[in-house]
């Protein structure tokens, strides 16, 4: 038997299936929303609901951020598994609750080109939804790179204003995801995605 | 939509009725048409996906500096001891050992390095370790169902573990999924973040299995499926399947096919 031999592969991207309900065992983990403890100085709460077409809330999605640190820049360090505390490793991942919410502790992400609008990238998974699902979660301040972001004007208005965070009394930001429906959020495919 | 979202009152024939009629469907498309190659968000006989697909198109972006890079985990992570399933709790887990192995590749055949595998899974009688699982199949005290590997310099990850059993879900009356390991990867690039489940081969229960059904082009279905390996079976010790994943292509080297700019 040669199993070392390979030929050459089909490379259509390999299809994505929902990530079910069974997940809790595997996938969330113990520091897993914290991308920075809750004493660091500029520690804010990144939290929101996920609502499904019907405006119900989902309680079993998880989700994932990943985002640059203060500064704009986007670390290498490992360690998003195995926190130290310390190390800003720029990802995070959560199951929300049985009300559909989630909380990360994280610090706003700096423009990662000057001028341009800085945002944490999202992606949604959960029972129900077939394949994982990408966003982007701006920060709301920067009204003349908002303007100027190529993705949010691409959009409609009342489109863009899903995927800009509120910005809370207590300096934390508000994201919701909606699966479904009106106020439905945007979603996002890059080029070297399948169409379908 | 007069389907109710996990309310199981549909039977499997009319289940598989709908699963043809969408197939039919599909397969008049025109010529020019690209192969669905990933599952439909929009997928009914899914009843969970009903209140669950987004319902306008995904909206284009080309991917900024975030998206094109990825978490980067490492040992400090990830112990070699978590991709072997078979040894987490004390004792042998019951049922059939085997080993899974194979490759994950970008979008262009290059070896996706160092990276993280996540996997999870049902034990050999098709029971999770959940408390949304009250599936009457006995728990395996030695066996939780979850692993981690990292991606060696090849892009090859292997587990061993146990084969899963198929198990009863409340789609419809009497639907029961095909044994399946989930399987989490990430690649180089945010972009090419995903979770999808990797099957057996001749499962009699890919034809009635709405989750498996989704995705409308055969030839893509078909790559979800393991491929039993002898050269990775073990003498005197277990089976061994061999599956590689291919992700989308990565951005960081991609040039743009209209104008040869780099993305």
């Amino acid at each position: 038997m040669t199993s070392e031999l390979t030929p050459t592969p089909d490379l259509t991207p390999t299809p994505g299936q929902t990530v079910g309900p069974f997940f809790g065992t595997a996938l969330p983990y113990a520091g897993g929303t914290d991308l920075v403890g809750p004493h660091h100085p500029r520690a804010i709460r990144l939290h929101g609901t996920v609502f499904d077409g019907a405006g119900a809330v989902v309680p079993d999605a998880l989700l994932e951020i990943w985002q640059p640190d203060e500064e704009g820049s986007v670390t290498t360090e490992p360690g998003s598994l195995r926190r130290d505390g310390w190390t800003f490793t720029g990802f995070g991942r959560t199951q929300v609750d049985g009300v559909g919410h989630y909380t990360f502790t994280t610090v706003d992400p700096g423009a990662t080109e000057p001028g341009r609008a800085p945002f944490v990238a999202m992606t949604v998974f959960a029972r129900g939804l077939m394949n994982r699902l990408f966003t982007r979660c701006y920060l709301p301040e920067d009204t003349v790179a908002l303007a100027a972001d190529p993705l949010l004007a691409s959009l409609p208005e009342d489109r863009r204003a899903t995927l800009v965070a509120r910005r809370e009394t207590d300096g934390g930001l508000r994201f919701d995801v909606r699966l479904q429906g009106d106020a439905e959020t945007v979603f996002l495919a890059y080029p070297r995605h399948a169409r379908h | 939509m007069g389907v109710d979202a996990d309310a199981a009152t549909s039977t499997q024939d009319e289940i598989c009725a709908e699963m043809a009629a969408l197939r039919a469907g599909y397969e008049r498309r025109g010529s020019d048409t690209e192969p669905e190659t990933q599952p439909r968000l929009d997928y009914p006989p899914y009843r969970s996906s009903l209140l669950r697909h987004p319902t306008k198109d995904l909206h284009h972006a080309d991917p900024e500096t975030i998206e094109l890079e990825a978490p980067v985990f490492g040992q400090r992570d990830v112990g070699a001891l978590e991709a072997d399933l078979t040894i987490q709790q004390g004792g042998e887990p019951l049922g059939e050992r085997m080993i899974v192995t194979g490759r994950v590749l970008d979008g262009d055949g290059r070896p996706v390095r160092r990276q993280l595998v996540e996997i999870w899974q049902a034990n050999a009688a098709g029971r999770y370790i959940h408390q949304r699982d009250q599936h009457p199949a006995p728990i395996d005290p030695n066996f939780t169902g979850s692993g981690r590997c990292l991606t060696g310099e090849d892009g090859s990850y292997l587990f061993t573990t146990i084969k899963p059993g198929p198990y009863p879900w409340k789609n419809h009356r009497n639907a029961w999924r095909p044994a399946h390991i989930h399987f989490s990867l990430f690649g180089t690039d945010f972009t090419q973040r995903m979770v999808t489940q990797m099957y057996f081969p001749g499962d009699p229960l890919f034809a009635l299995d709405p989750i498996y059904q989704s995705i409308l082009e055969p030839a893509a279905r078909d790559r979800l499926v393991a491929a039993y390996d002898h050269g990775v079976t073990r003498p005197e010790w277990c089976t061994g399947y061999r599956w590689d994943v291919v992700l989308t292509g990565s951005h960081a080297t991609w040039t743009e096919p209209d104008d040869g700019g780099v993305a």
